[in-house]
């Protein structure tokens, strides 16, 4: 398994960049992942989708899909679509330090 | 990975239930990993974005040599809807009502909420001017997101570039 540097803290990823153990993750990494998706600040919004992420996957063991995150936060498809430009469901998934969603809706 | 946007273009084709879903379903995966989205309906498809059809789109089991009696949790093996039963009235609908279900217990929505969910999030749905013509479709029969009546030469047009899907 790969490691990187990230924030100042070494964590575990796959090959694809996505950390796969969610306990290593912290609000810096975040921070620093969604800059490197193109997301230069993170507001209020976005942590709430975030911490829904963080919250849901701790209870499922996998990464919410994007309907559930649309459900479960009350935030539109196309807040979600504006907050996380450019592919919501991987971005949001790597920032929150969890895989790839699981499911196809 | 290159710097420009991929592209996906789907032409729905057919009207069942059935076929609804995979441009839906593909689609939206696409759109979630930044794909762009570009649907065009024709023939029978326009029936999933026409606003009288969307919510009544059937699936019959006559003929679909797929349907097997255990999708109704009668275990049958192999043992196919028999196409004598499949004619009787009723048929169509209790073979519809059974898919929609499956769909609602894998969390699936609706074809009409599903494709409002691919507008928000950006896909651009087109519907075919021939078939439009031919079914005497206007615009203001299609649901909303629906962007325009294009002809297949348009069609080639705006989706140079792209992956086209044929269903």
């Amino acid at each position: 398994m790969a490691t990187r540097v990230i924030a100042g803290k070494t964590v575990q990823v796959n090959d694809e960049g996505f950390m796969t153990d969610p306990s290593e993750w912290t609000k810096e990494i975040a921070v620093e992942y969604a800059k490197e998706e193109g997301i230069a600040e993170l507001t209020a919004d976005h942590w709430k989708i975030i911490e829904f992420c963080r919250q849901s996957a701790a209870t499922s063991g996998k990464a919410p899909t994007l309907r559930t995150i649309t459900a479960g936060t009350g935030v539109s498809t196309k807040e979600l679509f504006t907050l996380f430009p450019k592919g919501p469901a991987k971005k949001v998934a790597k920032i929150s330090g969890l895989g790839k969603p699981e499911g196809c809706v | 990975m290159s710097d420009e946007t991929r592209k996906v273009a789907f032409i729905c084709s057919k009207g069942t239930l059935d076929m609804a879903y995979p441009a839906l379903v593909m689609g939206w995966a696409a759109l979630g990993n930044g794909i762009d989205v570009t649907i065009f309906f024709t023939f029978w498809g326009l029936d999933i974005i026409n606003k009288a059809r969307v919510d009544h789109l059937e699936l019959a089991p006559v003929a679909n040599t797929s349907m097997k009696m255990s999708m109704m949790g009668i275990k049958t093996g192999n043992l196919g809807i028999p196409n004598l039963l499949g004619v009787l009235p009723g048929m169509t609908a209790f073979a519809t009502s059974l898919m929609k279900n499956k769909m609602k217990g894998l969390e699936v929505p609706p074809v009409r909420e599903y494709l409002q969910m691919l507008v928000d999030a950006g896909a651009k749905l087109y519907a075919c001017k021939m078939s439009v013509d031919m079914m005497g479709l206007k615009k203001e029969d299609f649901v909303d997101g629906v962007l325009d009546i294009v002809t297949a030469g348009d069609f080639m047009d705006m989706t140079e570039g792209a992956q086209i899907i044929f269903i």
